[in-house]
């Protein structure tokens, strides 16, 4: 299941981050403030923004034509409680699936799923971001 | 006197209160895009998503994934996720009010608790769905 090959980053949970997102998703559930917050469900989003390697990124590039690429379906699976603030995490992203789709309005769609895998100090296996894009076969505005 | 009389016991078909976001701003998307790094001019340069073929800037896709994730973590506990899924249908504007539903749909007991799988929704008020997604929860006995 590991790709060994995969450039890995380092991805360090900070409590202020942690803040920063909750109040960007407007919670205030004191799970994401005090001494030992736990991460948001989608916080992870922020590792491929801020900690992502250009190199982790070039072994995860989907390929697709930006200009007619819309985001599918995004996944987060914890095995455990959520990270919290303080772990450094390790991670690794890859192409995980690549298929093709008929259109409702004809013309095929490009699916690429790409897996960003986080693993604890120990190489355990706590958390996975599951990205899907889709190449449509005209320009978002036409294609909807 | 039993014990189970004060148990809260969550059941196929239970629904979490309604939540409701915004209506959102512009500020709301730029506050959410300097959070999580993602600073796609068509999110907040009109003319960059005129010049692309939209009507104006829309919502970050992943935005009103977080304010999902907000309502569902409000619901069954911040610490308690295992899963959250989230599929993109309609795009969200500025101005448009946000109305997060959720529902359980499976109860899994397990050792010292139980799996609880959730539907959820995030709609745009007076028009389509903007989010299906589901979520699984681990919720302590």
């Amino acid at each position: 299941m590991t790709d060994n090959t995969a450039p890995a980053f380092e991805v360090r949970v900070e409590h202020g981050k942690i803040r920063e997102f909750a109040r960007a998703a407007m919670s205030t559930d004191p799970a994401y403030q005090g001494a030992d917050p736990v991460i948001p469900p989608t916080f992870l989003t922020t590792a491929g923004f801020f900690w992502q390697t250009a190199e982790s990124k070039a072994a995860a590039v989907h390929g697709l034509d930006p200009q007619r690429t819309l985001h599918a379906e995004q996944e987060y699976i914890f095995h455990g409680e959520p990270p919290r603030a303080g772990q450094v995490l390790t991670a690794t992203a890859r192409i995980a699936d690549r298929f093709e789709k008929e259109g409702r309005r004809g013309g095929s769609l490009t699916f690429v799923k790409v897996v960003t895998e986080f693993r604890d100090a120990d190489g355990t296996l706590v958390a996975e971001q599951r990205s899907t894009a889709v190449e449509t076969a005209h320009a978002p505005k036409e294609g909807s | 006197m039993t014990t189970t009389e004060f148990t809260r016991t969550t059941v196929v078909g239970d629904r979490a209160r309604e939540q409701t976001f915004g209506p959102i701003s512009i500020t709301d998307i730029v506050r959410y895009a300097g959070a999580s790094g993602d600073f796609n001019p068509l999110h907040h340069d009109d003319a960059a998503a005129r010049k692309a073929g939209f009507d104006g800037v829309f919502s970050i896709g992943m935005f009103q994934a977080a304010l999902l994730g907000t309502f569902a973590a409000g619901w069954l506990g911040a610490a308690n996720v295992r899963r959250f899924t989230t599929r993109f249908q309609e795009q969200v504007w500025p101005g448009d009010v946000l109305v997060c539903n959720g529902e359980v749909t499976a109860v899994r007991p397990g050792d010292g608790g139980s799996a609880v799988e959730v539907a959820l929704t995030c709609a745009r008020q007076g028009a389509g769905v903007a989010i299906t997604g589901s979520a699984e929860f681990w919720l302590p006995a």
